[in-house]
């Protein structure tokens, strides 16, 4: 009964947190509305802005490859092949009919004639709060469905591979990735994939901005990614703390044992890959409305490794973990270090090293020292709150040890 | 028929390259049970320490200087990146050797910038000789006659050799061999030691025939070689070999298909389908050995 | 019927790998509420036995049946139908490998010879875990907690449990950080927890003092009459075999030797010549 106690305790606590930073989002994209001037920083085309919109998105692929790798110890490296389903769902549905002959320009035009949008608006209206309502709407279902979509390909090449064992399970999903990659390049397809070319025009977060004649009133491009993001993680904590979600640790932890106590492996496993595997799809939309566009070529097994390696330094097993490592991450690779891919002079002195491409080789050796003397990453398979504690009870322990030594010595003098 | 030759020819000598790489996984999987995700980028780096080297010092010289540099190379990655997780989880060592081809290439493009560098110009490997009517590289005749003679000299180092019996001791029984007084680390140091070198021989033939080095070149050759050492099951040198040389043919069959089918794109999946196919209906490949798991 | 009722019986099983037959022709049954064992050397087939009941390996020919129904049966098939060296065969013709989750869906649950508790998790939540299969929830209620009723009962029925064995005194601790004892402890609750009918121990006194042997025997016959179950189990401790088995099967090289109420089996000749190992020869 206590235990359920905390449970709760500790979701209002999520809830609490993750409002807190809606709120802390919404304000600060929109201070410089409220604030007659504002520090370059905060201003919309500020690199803050970009960076904390491509960790929205990056945090729930995150967590999703988590979700699978870290507590159901299914080694999978197919995330960016279901992003890739995702993106090009939502592509493919959002089009515009307005737009789709310059977009599908090389094909003569695209196989689907109308957007859900067009669909909507035709429903709700074009403009005003029909208009929003059918945006919405719209950008939702597009979402869901390819999140589904995702899901659904998670189901069909779930069914031979889920039974090989570790090392071999990670190559098949990434094998699955390339060809999924390929498919969608191939020119034959091109009517509804655009062949090897990128989609485009379709809403982006730009779109949720709130306009009046002309000029923004609120801006909210920040904080829809987040707003989803936020979602979809919060729905995968409550997956992980159910019945389900220790099933999955079960699992993780021995298999044997797990299936002696009656869970049936194959079912739950699937289980685990749907449904990590349809977050990763609704990240591949929220991936494409960030970079405005959807192309096979960027989903390539170098990202799906980024994602891992990200899961590595917040720790496998560790949705906090995973989230607080995707921030820093992004931050240092977006903004924070960029300085070093410039060539810098102080006075007449080059800095040496420094130089497009820098960044990225100190952030593969920061990568590889934590893989090596820092196993356990950022958070071990702890959640924050729990970190904080053992943190604080072993300096607890390491001041008393501390003060006996001194008294021990003080005591010999 | 002078198509059809050629497609064989340029499939046989791919294929002799993937089982140049295929060889190096195989081998290393058989000892250590990793995907060393980082062999395909030893075999860029030989490439572009070809390219570097080539154009400081004859080629008498630098061509045993890109086998020594693979070499080392080879050894100071397990050395700094595996062999200190020996006794963690398998998992570990996978996201380590992740880590390990993520630094090669980022490292590679720091250092050439990015772009594309030409491989240079081996005359031996690049004259053109004409085979059946076709005229082709010599480097196509010359790499499945390599092969051959590699895979018997290393059949031969493993079946004769005092170190090629330890390194089939620790296939077996990893924790046994120990047990037994071989020195692991000596035996996973030379299988690495092997791997790299015939990943250097294999990029030295496969950048004659594709000039163009860039960051991510390895990547796709060393899956594909990894699929092969899967395809004829892992541990397996003939094995790899074999699975090499197959793989090799059906991607230049599928490349030589009609271009109105428009089908060059899926060279590529259609090796990872046939991977997914082998692990599915034959999970221990063409040659593979059988292991139970115990309760 | 006065008879007792049968709880499971395996008929006829055999167990070969490649060529090596683990398992000969073994029959066995247990009857309800009784507490049987299954005695033998190192290498006599028991924990091959136990994984062929449980589902763990399919057996190569044979039937085992639980609580009246045939839930295992295999027959030769492919490459075994020339290898096979075992008898019965033809006898059988339809196959059914149920999954060792299944089988424990069934009323079946075991425990295992080397610990295997789940590592990253308390004791109560290795306990917990065991209830999952019982839900009546999906994926979705369960996530959206939908299931909240059927989820504090579920921990109330745990903490019972718990009180009942003697660990709600650790329960928030890591299962692994528990003595050994209390290990297998835990091992037999989080069993307990699947509702069995049939609770199968392999070696659960395997690696303890006499002491704890002692404790982990009363133990025995405590849940036996508390849960109302019936025990079959694999055990080296013959103190503990003979103190509180109704009935002992022996094995040796995979066979049955020896059958029969402790009395009979300790003065049984060729039961004590397989565990003093006398030659076949002298045996003649």
């Amino acid at each position: 009964m206590l235990k359920q106690k905390k449970d709760n305790r500790s979701s209002y606590i999520i809830l609490a947190c993750a409002i807190g930073a809606l709120l802390l989002v919404l304000l600060l994209e929109n201070l410089n509305l409220i604030l007659p001037s504002v520090p370059a920083v905060l201003l919309p085309t500020s690199q803050l802005f970009t960076v904390l919109k491509k960790a929205a998105v990056y945090s729930l692929v995150a967590v999703s490859m988590n979700l699978l790798n870290g507590f159901t110890g299914l080694f999978s490296l197919g995330q960016a092949g279901f992003m890739l389903l995702g993106a090009y769902t939502y592509a493919i549905l959002m089009v515009p009919a307005a737009a789709k002959d310059q977009v599908y320009y090389l094909y003569g035009g695209a196989a689907l004639n109308n957007s859900l949008q067009d669909i909507l608006n035709g429903v709700f209206g074009s403009t005003g709060v029909g208009g929003t309502v059918s945006l919405i709407l719209s950008v939702l279902i597009a979402m869901i469905l390819g999140g589904l979509v995702a899901a659904l390909f998670a189901w069909l090449i779930g069914l031979p591979v889920l039974r090989l064992k570790s090392d071999y399970l990670a190559i098949a999903t990434l094998g699955f990735a390339e060809i999924l990659r390929a498919i969608f390049q191939w020119q034959k397809l091109g009517p509804i994939t655009n062949g090897a070319n990128m989609i485009k025009s379709f809403p982006t977060y730009s779109d949720f901005n709130i306009r009046a004649g002309g000029k923004v009133v609120c801006y909210l491009s920040t904080f829809v990614p987040f707003l989803v993001a936020i979602i979809c993680i919060i729905i995968m904590v409550l997956l992980v703390n159910s019945t389900y979600g220790r099933a999955f640790k079960a699992i993780r932890d021995d298999e044997v044992a797990a299936e002696a106590m009656g869970i049936n492996l194959a079912k739950h496993k699937m289980l685990s890959f749907v449904t990590s595997s349809f977050f990763a799809g609704v990240g591949g939309v929220l991936f494409a409305m960030y970079v405005a566009n959807a192309q096979a070529k960027v989903y390539t097994t170098t990202m799906t490794y980024e994602i891992l390696l990200i899961v590595v330094i917040g720790g496998i097993g560790s949705i906090s973990g995973s989230i607080i490592a995707t921030f820093a991450y992004v931050a240092c690779s977006e903004w924070w270090l960029r300085f070093l891919d410039a060539e810098t002079y102080i006075g007449s002195f080059k800095v040496p090293l420094l130089r497009n491409g820098f960044r990225m080789v100190v952030f593969s050796i920061i990568i590889m020292i934590v893989v090596l003397f820092f196993r356990k990453g950022l958070l071990g398979d702890k959640e924050l709150p729990e970190a904080i504690r053992r943190w604080k009870a072993s300096a607890k322990v390491r001041k008393e040890r501390k003060a006996q030594k001194a008294q021990k010595e003080a005591a010999t003098k | 028929m002078q198509f059809a030759v050629s497609i064989l020819l340029s499939g046989i000598s791919v294929g002799g390259q993937y089982a140049l790489i295929a060889i190096g996984y195989t081998m290393v999987y058989g000892i250590l049970r990793l995907i060393n995700f980082a062999h395909g980028d030893v075999f860029m780096v030989a490439g572009l320490l070809g390219i570097y080297l080539t154009a400081t010092m004859p080629l008498y010289i630098s061509l045993p200087l890109v086998l020594i540099g693979t070499v080392i190379l080879g050894f100071a990655i397990e050395r700094l990146a595996y062999k200190p997780l020996r006794t963690a989880p398998r998992m570990s060592v996978m996201i380590s050797a992740i880590g390990v081809s993520y630094l090669l290439q980022n490292l590679a493009t720091y250092i050439t910038g990015g772009q594309p560098m030409t491989y240079p110009n081996i005359a031996i490997l690049t004259k053109t000789v004409t085979i059946a009517g076709t005229p082709t590289k010599m480097a196509v005749l010359v790499t499945p006659i390599l092969v051959i003679i590699l895979v018997v000299a290393l059949t031969q180092l493993i079946n004769h050799t005092k170190i090629g019996m330890g390194m089939r001791a620790v296939s077996k029984d990893f924790e046994t061999a120990q047990l037994m007084g071989i020195k692991i680390n000596n035996v996973i140091s030379a299988t690495f030691i092997v791997g790299s070198a015939l990943a250097a021989i294999g990029s030295m033939l496969y950048f004659s025939c594709y000039t163009a080095v860039t960051p991510t070149i390895g990547a796709l050759p060393g899956l594909k070689a990894f699929v092969a050492a899967v395809f004829g099951g892992i541990g397996s040198i003939p094995g790899a070999v074999i699975g090499a040389f197959i793989i090799g043919i059906c991607e230049s069959i599928i490349k030589g298909l009609p271009s109105a089918w428009d089908v060059t794109v899926f060279s590529d999946a259609f090796t990872f389908a046939l991977l997914i196919i082998v692990l599915v209906f034959k999970p221990t490949g063409l040659f593979g050995e059988k292991a139970t798991d115990k309760v | 019927m006065s008879e007792k009722k049968n709880v499971l019986r395996v008929e006829n099983a055999t167990m070969q790998f490649g060529g090596v037959v683990a398992v000969d022709n073994l029959n066995l049954e247990v009857n309800e509420g009784e507490i049987v064992s299954l005695i033998g050397p190192n290498g006599a087939g028991k924990t091959t036995a136990f994984n062929v009941i449980t589902g763990v390996y399919a057996p190569t020919n044979g039937q085992v049946w639980f609580d009246g129904e045939c839930i295992v049966e295999n027959y030769p098939q492919g490459k075994m139908k020339k290898l096979y060296k075992g008898q019965h065969a033809g006898e059988y013709t339809h196959v059914k490998e149920p999954t060792p989750d299944e089988i424990t869906a069934l009323g079946m649950a075991r425990t295992f010879q080397n610990i295997r508790l789940w590592k990253s998790m308390t004791v109560f939540e290795n306990v917990l875990i065991a209830k999952h299969m019982r839900r009546t929830s999906n994926m979705f209620s369960a996530t959206f907690r939908g299931n909240h009723k059927e989820e504090a009962a579920q921990r109330q029925e745990v903490e019972e449990l718990l009180e009942l064995v003697g660990l709600s005194d650790v329960k928030d601790e890591l299962a692994t950080s528990l003595p050994y004892g209390k290990q297998r402890r835990l091992e037999i609750a989080r069993a307990l927890a699947t509702h069995p009918k049939l609770l199968l121990l392999d070696e659960p006194a395997a690696g303890m003092n006499p002491q704890e042997t002692l404790e982990l025997t009363s133990f025995i016959g405590q849940i036996r009459k508390q849960f109302d179950i019936t025990i079959l189990l694999i055990e080296h401790h013959m103190d503990l075999v003979m103190d509180i088995s109704d009935r002992i099967y022996v094995l040796d090289f995979g066979k049955l030797i020896a059958s029969g109420v402790p009395a009979e089996i300790q003065n049984n000749e060729r039961v004590i010549d397989a565990y003093l190992g006398v030659t076949d020869d002298a045996e003649d």
